[in-house]
C-alpha cells in the first residue's frame, strides 16, 4: 500500500480560500496540489478496486427488505 | 449533536466486525468468501433502500408545516446532503445525479414505505409519551459516508424543527408544486441552479431555497443562546451554500456527491472510460463499502481528502458505550449488568425487562432522562 502522507486534516468548516481568484499563484498552487492529491488517490483506487467489475456489479442485488 | 454521528459510524464499525467474523465462521466451516456491506441507498437492479432519520417532534405541531416548509427543505437538501449516483439511461448511456435516493420517491406524505415511496413516512410511533411527543419519520435521505454532510444532516433540519416549534417564528410558504417532480430536477442538475415551481407560481433553485431557510434559522439564532455545536451547524450550512454558489464542485471535502463526482470524472479521464462503464459503476459502489481496507471513501478519509466532525477515537469508544445523555444509558447499563449476572433480558426502546420468575420490567418513556432510580435498583438487584 502507498505511503499515507499529506495528512491534512483542517477542523474548521470555513475553507475560504477555496473562493480565491482562479488566476492568483496561491490558486495555482493549489491546483496543481489538488492535481497531486487526486493522482496519489487515482494509484491507490486501482489497488484496492475490485476485480471482474462487470460480475460484482451486477451480482450486488437486494433480496427482501424495505 | 456530535454523538449521533459518532453513534452512526460505530454502527459502521460493528457492522464490519460483524462482516469479519462472519467470514470466519464459514472460513471454519469450509466455506470460503468475502462479505461485502455497503452503506449506500440502490442495488444494480434498481431497488432501494432507505435512510431512516427520525425525530422527535411535539405533539401540537401543525401539520401543514409539512407541505409548507419541511418537504420544500428536505427536497432540496440534497445539494449538499446528497450522496451522489451513477443511473444507467434504459435508452442507453449513464448520468450522475446528486440523490441516490431521489429517483424512488413517489409521495409527499403516506405510511407506505416499500412501494409508493414517500419524503415522510406518517408512522407514528414516538417511543416515547405519545401525548406529548410525535415522531418525524423521514425517509427520503441519501445515507451518508461523510461526517461532514451527516452531521450538517441533522444539525440543519434540527432548526428548522426547533423553529417550527416556537410560534414566533413565522416561515414563508415554500410549497412545492410538485415535491417529487422538483426531487428529481434537483438531483439531475448538478450546477444546483435549475428552479423547481412553487405552489404560488414562483420559481425557486434549490439553493434559492435552502438560503431561505438558513437565512431565517441565522435570524432565529441571533435572537437566542446557542450552543457552540448549534453555531458550528450554521457556519457549515453556511459554508456549503456560498461554495456551492460559486461552485459547487469546490465541496469535494464536504459533500459525498462531490468527493465521489471528483473522484469518479478524474479516473475516467485517466483511464478514458464512459460513464456506464462496469469499472465506473463499481467506484460508485466501493465508495460505500464498510470495510475501511477496500471503502473508496475511507481511501479518501485517511489521506486527509475529507472534513471530519468526530474522531476515531470517539467512534470505537462508541462502539461498547452507549451515549451518556439519553436513555441508552441506562439501557446500556442494565445490559452489561445483565451479562456479566448471566441474566436472561429482553430491552427495547423502551421496555427495561428481565426474564425471571416475576417479570420485573421498568418503562423509560423520557428519551433524555439518563439517571432513573427505579433502573438503578433494577441494575443493583442483579
Amino acid at each position: 500500500m502507498a505511503e499515507r502522507e499529506q495528512r491534512r486534516r483542517s477542523e474548521t468548516p470555513h475553507s475560504t480560500e477555496e473562493v480565491e481568484a482562479a488566476s492568483s499563484p496561491a490558486s495555482t498552487e493549489r491546483s496543481e496540489r489538488l492535481k497531486g492529491e487526486l493522482d496519489d488517490l487515482l494509484d491507490e483506487i486501482d489497488e484496492v478496486l475490485e476485480t471482474n467489475a462487470e460480475e460484482f456489479v451486477k451480482s450486488y442485488i437486494q433480496k427482501g427488505g424495505e | 449533536m456530535r454523538d449521533v454521528i459518532t453513534h452512526d459510524k460505530a454502527g459502521e464499525r460493528i457492522l464490519e466486525q460483524l462482516a469479519a467474523s462472519a467470514e470466519d465462521r464459514l472460513r471454519e466451516e469450509g466455506i470460503d468468501g468475502d462479505i461485502f456491506l455497503f452503506k449506500n441507498n440502490t442495488d444494480s437492479a434498481n431497488n432501494s433502500y432507505g435512510c431512516h432519520e427520525n425525530y422527535m417532534t411535539v405533539r401540537n405541531d401543525d401539520l401543514s408545516s409539512y407541505d409548507e416548509v419541511i418537504i420544500p427543505f428536505l427536497v432540496s437538501r440534497q445539494i449538499w446532503a446528497g450522496a451522489g449516483k451513477i443511473f444507467e439511461n434504459p435508452r442507453g448511456g449513464a448520468g450522475f445525479s446528486i440523490s441516490q435516493r431521489a429517483a424512488h420517491i413517489w409521495e409527499g406524505v403516506s405510511s407506505a414505505t416499500t412501494r409508493s415511496r414517500p419524503i415522510i413516512n406518517s408512522r407514528d410511533e414516538p417511543h416515547a409519551d405519545a401525548e406529548r411527543y410525535r415522531r418525524l419519520h423521514v425517509i427520503v435521505g441519501d445515507s451518508n459516508m461523510s461526517e461532514y454532510a451527516g452531521f450538517l444532516k441533522v444539525g440543519a433540519c434540527g432548526f428548522i424543527l426547533r423553529m417550527l416549534e416556537e410560534p414566533s417564528v413565522v416561515f414563508r410558504d415554500m410549497t412545492l408544486e410538485n415535491p417529487t417532480r422538483a426531487i428529481r430536477e434537483i438531483s439531475n442538475d448538478l450546477t444546483c441552479r435549475r428552479t423547481v415551481r412553487l405552489a404560488s407560481g414562483r420559481e425557486m433553485s434549490a439553493l434559492d431555497i435552502q438560503r431561505e431557510f438558513l437565512d431565517r434559522a441565522l435570524r432565529f439564532a441571533e435572537r437566542r443562546d446557542t450552543t457552540p455545536e448549534e453555531d458550528l451547524v450554521l457556519a457549515m450550512w453556511q459554508h456549503c451554500l456560498d461554495g456551492i454558489e460559486n461552485d459547487p464542485l469546490s465541496l469535494h471535502r464536504e459533500c459525498d456527491w462531490v468527493a465521489k463526482y471528483r473522484m469518479v470524472e478524474s479516473y475516467r479521464e485517466r483511464h478514458g472510460l464512459a460513464l456506464s462503464d462496469p469499472k465506473v459503476l463499481l467506484l460508485d459502489l466501493q465508495y460505500h463499502d464498510v470495510n475501511r481496507r477496500r471503502s473508496l471513501y475511507y481511501l479518501m478519509q485517511d489521506r486527509g481528502l475529507m472534513e471530519r466532525i468526530t474522531t476515531d477515537a470517539a467512534i470505537a469508544a462508541a462502539v461498547d458505550q452507549a451515549p451518556s445523555t439519553t436513555r441508552a444509558k441506562l439501557r446500556g447499563d442494565f445490559i452489561r449488568r445483565a451479562k456479566e449476572r448471566q441474566r436472561d433480558f429482553t430491552v427495547d426502546w423502551v421496555h427495561l425487562k428481565l426474564n425471571d420468575q416475576a417479570q420485573r420490567t421498568v418503562l423509560c418513556k423520557d428519551p433524555f432522562c439518563y439517571e432513573d432510580e427505579r433502573v438503578q435498583k433494577l441494575i443493583d438487584s442483579l
